[in-house]
């Protein structure tokens, strides 16, 4: 037991390696950028640990700075996070029948890294819901820390060293390949680029991620099914 | 240490994150889906990497505008064809790195 629990814990650290990689610099200027705002170092501990989201920390910053009201700040939170609703349900065929206290753990580390991750692990084999677990909470440890330590040294370290603030790009292109296991995926994936590109581009915030996303499946949908119709036809 | 108004506030933006997070795993997966809704699903990771990632290469600024010259998708063709012909994600991560940040360098 005592090896196997070493090969779990091995496996997830071992996933969530790129992640880590491309929290360092966002942590890091998060941390700057909270400081500037007045917030110290328990401040950023107690949002990082609790939210856990980093578009919306970054958003909340900027509102705590021009003084918004909490109840803006929250409601913003939740449209940005909304598109975790839609990475929730995709994971969900990956846990059938699990225990809800388990779920609701796994659930608080649900973000578009780990899903990216986890997502193409699930696919190839030796991958389970324990070594799923690990490797949310070892990115969330590396973004609580790289926060906290932003309040500290951020400033000190040089923007863009070494191309590391492409880390999460880079991962999230190799990510995407590993998706493309036929070719209703990668029709499925140009649509959804180009609809997200064209929605970005009409409106502000980021519900473009989730309405891309939803009408992209939903055309890939409709092409699987039309075509699976013809063939009984034929 | 941080007053009662700011821990309210990163509890009610805690509960925001979370239940998007957690309603759908623990609804979902204690039952049979219907098979459209699994085939649909099936689509989905796809589609959110592609919409996660296109406007990161193409677009910048607040407003956003369109601007395909920028390294980010520069770096990203051949890193799209590196991650397709070796499927190596440390590989693809290390390559995507190293042209952003030379082409950081040639470009500016």
């Amino acid at each position: 037991m005592v090896s196997e629990r070493h090969c779990v814990v091995r496996d997830g650290l071992g996933a969530a390696w790129p992640v880590c990689l491309g929290y360092l610099p966002i942590g890091l200027s998060f941390g700057v950028l909270a400081q500037k705002a007045g917030l110290g170092p328990l401040h950023v501990l107690l949002m990082s640990v609790l939210v856990f989201a980093g578009g919306s920390q970054f958003i909340a910053v900027a509102m705590i700075g021009s003084g918004v009201s909490a109840v803006t700040i929250v409601a913003t939170t939740f449209v940005v996070n909304l598109r975790h609703l839609l990475m929730s349900s995709a994971m969900s065929v990956h846990f059938p029948g699990i225990s809800r206290r388990f779920l609701a753990l796994f659930a608080y580390g649900v973000t578009d890294e780990s899903f990216a991750v986890n997502m193409a692990r699930f696919r190839g084999e030796g991958w389970d819901r324990w070594r799923a677990l690990t490797m949310n909470q070892a990115a969330n440890a590396c973004w609580v820390v790289s926060t906290v330590a932003g309040v500290y040294i951020g400033n000190l370290v040089p923007p863009g060293a070494f191309g590391i603030d492409y880390a999460l790009t880079g991962m999230f292109i190799c990510l995407l390949t590993f998706q493309f296991r036929e070719r209703l995926h990668i029709i499925t994936a140009v649509v959804a680029a180009v609809l997200s590109v064209s929605f970005s581009l009409i409106f502000q915030g980021n519900g473009h991620i989730i309405a891309a996303s939803c009408a992209a499946a939903t055309i890939g949908f409709l092409i699987k099914r039309h075509s699976r119709k013809r063939k009984v036809h034929a | 240490m941080p007053d009662i108004h700011y821990v309210l506030l990163i509890v009610g933006m805690g509960l925001a994150t979370y239940l998007p997070r957690m309603l759908p795993l623990t609804l979902l997966s204690r039952r049979q889906l219907p098979r459209w809704l699994t085939d649909w699903l099936d689509l989905v990771p796809v589609a959110i990497l592609s919409s996660l990632v296109a406007p990161v290469l193409v677009t910048t600024g607040t407003p956003r505008t369109f601007d395909p010259s920028r390294p980010d998708l520069l770096a990203a063709i051949p890193t799209l064809f590196f991650a397709l012909k070796t499927r190596s994600l440390a590989g693809t991560v290390i390559v995507g790195m190293a042209l952003y940040w030379l082409l950081g360098l040639v470009l500016r």
